[in-house]
């Protein structure tokens, strides 16, 4: 491709500014001095310290942190041992309904993944609060990171395996030495993304929560239903931020590994 | 019976290494062995060449303990090693893939094995820089196996898989990945550490020629049956069926009837009005029986004239020639349509060359130069 | 034994947080609803067996779904809604998808990053972005003042409008992404050859590339149309109370009405609607890759 033509610079730019520009004045009315979000005031940070001096906001916060590190975690140990079955464990009793209950969590709408939750913790008689909101995330997080992994492990040479035991190791050590080092990024990217799915879920979290635990998202949404607030465009500046910066150099960290690849792939070559 | 030179197979009273006693192996409704048995001894260099999907692969993976018989005994040094899991087998693989650990440096790679035996650092360290000088690679120690070349990687599979001091080693297509030039240097390579390290090879492979420079007997494959285990020349020179003939080398079949002349000798017609042939053979055949007598290019002599003392001489012209540099192919046809290829070395220059298309040429060749197959 | 819980431990967390919420949801619909804790009958009750359980279920809730039409219209009304914002995103999708694929090779990493960084931003805050820009004194009203193309501020938040935006603005990585890479792997020279074979530009983009990338464009559309129709978060903070989306009025009848067996049998209803889009998305899914072997 030699240039870009009009139409695809167009569409390009356009594009990307429909992507961004929301964000965009989000964070740059973050820093408004006034309280009315849409009249520009000066600069200020003062919405970032009121945000800091709001318990209920550093509450919830710390509740949704907490879901989202045990859910993504627990999420990730299902989620690679349902990859596994899926990928290696050929056939057994049940597997068409093992790999139904796999997929279907992913096209789900989350009122319905909610409500049949709920209406689950209610029927055993099992209080509402972090430990339910845990259980509903890692149930869907688990699908997600076995659709990761599982794509990694099709293309897993298994000669390597066969290799390690061959070289002495049981099958367990087999799996801890080589195969779950090579499958690692698949592994953390699975983490990763069952990680912001549990940060981001409003709805689930909605039907699964109880009073005692309120997480983010469940707190914004109160407070953005009433309308918009400078307050809220800080933390969204904050969690964009956030984001922006952990994509941005994971991106980076994988682009310059790859770079390193071909570099010594290509010295090799040549001897 | 004692000789000077290596052929435990020839000794009865040898003890064998490995011991196959009527194995059988499906995958289903696919028998990928069928029946066989085999005896490999101890320091031999044994290939088992065949076409894809003629169960070579299979074999080794049975060895390695990937796989299990359906039927019959696998013994490695007179035991049964059915029930013995492909980790605690004295039995090391070299995959066509190397199967090197891409997380690992080449050093880890080669001390993986060793770890696993809980041997002592010292011990460890001592192992792995002896089999990194074998191998030549003490300087990419460090080294990932993706920064590497080809033929490194090769190496480091293979000082790998022999860390362990395995009583077999196991060679999946070890030079498949490997360019011509590079392959050929290898072979000896592998020769040599075979040879230094005393270690029982096997070696699976397709390429003939790889099969019949390492190796110190060949077994032929054809869907899951041996059809032939003998020396390389033996395999070449005296094959026991058209299949091997076929598969090993350049071969001119000419099917005919035997009929009996003097001790061993006997008269094949094979085409109307051409003179019967003569040729020797040890086999026994009957009179009016069917034979193929399989005859090397190169034992065939190409003349302007008939030779006066050929015992086998047919006419023909010469319908093309493939030049290969030191060899040129003849393709004769006969008056029959059939085709006959006679080698010649190219000791002249080729505008020296004797025959050009069209010529008409003799061929001829001696009693002993085929061999009668009855199949 | 360890292929056993490997196997069973999943198995098992599916089943119990998966499937019987979902046996639940199918049982409560065909309940009545009750003034007590849990607001619904019959409970099971293992003393009178399970025919007396059973006798008292029926499909009340589902005719009820049929008779007031606040219902029906929902389900009308969020397939509508799903169709069109699927034809807008996928309106806005191409031509980004194409652009891409047609960039030069160096940048396409980083507009690949940047259609999935959106991705991963808080949904909630993508979609409060908007509740700003859109508002009757938002940037967009203010910015239309400002030039005098306007001269009374246009409303458009809480109507239709202004959830087709959140919806094509939310969900435009979805459809870019499959169609990229469908247009990635295109090989150019087929647009040579049918150029070569006497197509105008028009033409080959017609009969080569749109063929070509229509597996990408199937996929792009599923994966929008299927979680719009369920959609709960677009609707309750950009549409108005004219705006029926039946996740919304999932919600509310659970939340507010706290009718249970009316919230789930609207619940298996909306399933029972989402069965044919994600059949279908399978076989599709399946069938590229099939063709990829």
């Amino acid at each position: 491709m030699s240039r870009m033509s009009w139409f695809n610079t167009v569409s390009l730019t356009l594009g990307f500014a429909f992507l961004y520009i929301p964000m965009l004045i989000l964070i740059v009315y973050s820093f408004n001095e006034s309280k009315l979000v849409t009249v520009w005031a000066g600069f200020s940070t003062k919405w970032y310290g009121e945000l800091f001096q709001n318990d209920a906001f550093l509450n919830a916060a710390w509740v949704t942190l907490k879901v989202a590190v045990m859910s993504s975690t627990l999420a990730t140990i299902l989620g690679t041992m349902a990859a596994l079955v899926l990928v290696r464990a050929g056939r057994f009793m049940g597997r068409t309904l093992f790999s139904g209950m796999i997929y279907a969590p992913l096209v789900m709408p989350e009122v319905i993944t909610g409500l049949s939750l709920l209406l689950l913790f209610i029927g055993i008689g099992l209080d509402r609060g972090v430990m339910t909101i845990v259980l509903a995330h890692t149930t869907f997080a688990m699908c997600y990171v076995s659709v990761v992994v599982s794509s990694r492990l099709v293309t897993f040479d298994r000669s390597l395996e066969e290799a390690a035991l061959d070289l002495g190791c049981s099958p367990a050590e087999a799996f801890r030495l080589v195969t779950l080092p090579i499958i690692a990024p698949a592994v953390i990217s699975g983490w990763l993304l069952a990680f912001t799915l549990s940060l981001d879920d409003l709805v689930i979290a909605s039907f699964t929560s109880g009073p005692a635990a309120t997480t983010l998202p469940i707190k914004i949404f109160s407070a953005v239903r009433l309308g918009v607030s400078p307050e809220i465009n800080a933390l969204s500046t904050i969690m964009i931020g956030i984001v922006t910066v952990g994509v941005i150099s994971a991106s980076l960290i994988s682009k310059q590994a790859l770079v390193r690849q071909k570099r010594d792939e290509q010295a090799a070559a040549r001897g | 019976m004692q000789s000077s030179t290596f052929a435990p197979w020839e000794d009865p009273d040898a003890k064998p290494l490995i011991r196959f006693k009527n194995v059988t192996k499906r995958f289903g409704e696919f028998t990928a062995i069928d029946n066989l048995t085999l005896d490999i001894f101890e320091r031999e260099f044994f290939a088992l060449l065949g076409p894809s999907g003629c169960g070579k692969t299979t074999m080794m993976r049975m060895l390695a303990g990937f796989e299990t018989a359906t039927e019959g005994v696998i013994e490695l040094a007179g035991q049964d090693i059915a029930p013995v899991p492909p980790n605690k087998r004295a039995v090391n693989m070299m995959f066509q893939s190397y199967a090197l650990f891409p997380h690992l440096s080449v050093w880890d790679n080669i001390a993986f094995g060793l770890r696993r035996d809980s041997k002592s650092k010292d011990e460890i360290k001592a192992r792995v820089e002896e089999m990194l000088r074998l191998v030549r690679l003490e300087k990419f120690a460090h080294r990932k196996p993706h920064q590497i070349s080809g033929g490194q990687r090769q190496r480091v599979a293979l000082a790998r898989s022999l860390a362990k001091a395995p009583k077999l080693l196991l060679l999946d297509e070890p030079l498949g990945a490997l360019d011509k030039k590079l392959r050929q240097d290898t072979q000896f390579e592998l020769m040599d550490i075979q040879e230094k390290t005393g270690t029982t090879f096997v070696i699976v492979t397709h390429d003939q020629e790889e099969a019949m420079t390492v190796a110190s007997r060949v077994a032929v494959m054809d869907q899951g049956q041996l059809m032939q285990v003998a020396t390389p020349d033996r395999i070449y020179e005296t094959p026991n069926s058209v299949y091997v003939a076929d598969f090993i080398g350049d071969v001119n079949i000419i099917e005919g009837r035997a009929t009996p002349e003097g001790e061993d000798g006997y008269h094949i017609d094979w085409a109307e009005g051409q003179p019967a042939l003569t040729a020797k053979s040890s086999a026994k055949f009957d009179k009016g029986q069917k034979c193929h007598l399989a005859i090397r290019p190169e034992k065939v002599a190409i003349s302007a004239e008939r030779p006066a003392d050929a015992a086998n001489a047919v006419q023909g012209r010469v319908h093309d020639i493939a030049y290969l540099g030191n060899l040129s192919t003849y393709y004769v046809e006969l008056a029959d349509g059939s085709i006959i290829k006679a080698q010649t070395s190219n000791t002249r220059r080729i505008s020296r060359r004797s025959f050009t298309w069209e010529d008409t040429v003799w061929l001829s060749w001696t009693a002993t130069a085929g061999v009668l197959l009855a199949n | 034994m360890r292929r056993f819980l490997l196997i069973a431990i999943p198995y098992a967390w599916l089943l119990v947080l998966f499937l019987v919420p979902f046996a639940i949801v199918l049982k409560i619909s065909l309940s009545d609803a009750a003034i007590a804790r849990p607001p619904y009958f019959p409970q099971f009750d293992w003393a009178e067996g399970i025919m007396a359980f059973v006798r008292e279920l029926d499909f009340e809730n589902f005719i009820f779904l049929t008779e007031d039409d606040l219902y029906w219209k929902a389900y009308l009304s969020s397939l509508k809604i799903a169709l069109t914002a699927t034809v807008l995103t996928l309106v806005a999708g191409y031509p980004i998808a194409y652009a891409m694929a047609r960039a030069p090779e160096e940048w396409r990493p980083t507009l690949m990053m940047l259609v999935i960084l959106p991705f991963w931003t808080s949904f909630l805050i993508r979609v409060y972005a908007w509740m700003g820009i859109l508002s009757n004194e938002g940037y967009l009203n203010q910015i239309l003042l400002w030039t005098g193309i306007i001269s009374e501020p246009l409303t458009i938040l809480n109507t239709n409008t202004a959830v087709y935006i959140g919806i094509v603005y939310t969900y435009l990585p979805f459809m870019i992404l499959p169609i990229y890479s469908a247009l990635d792997r295109l090989d150019g020279s087929l647009i040579e050859a049918a150029e070569d074979l006497g197509c105008s530009r028009a033409q080959a983009f017609w009969l080569v590339t749109i063929p070509l990338s229509r597996p990408g464009i199937i996929a792009g559309c599923f994966l929008v149309f299927i979680p719009v129709l369920g959609e709960f978060v677009i609707p309750s903070l950009l549409g108005g109370s004219g705006t029926l989306m039946i996740g919304k009025v999932l919600w509310e009848e659970f939340f507010s009405n706290r009718d249970w067996p009316v919230a789930s049998a609207v619940a298996v209803v909306l399933l029972l609607i989402l069965v044919v889009p994600i059949v279908l998305f399978q076989r599709n899914q399946q069938k590229q890759a099939e063709a990829e072997k």
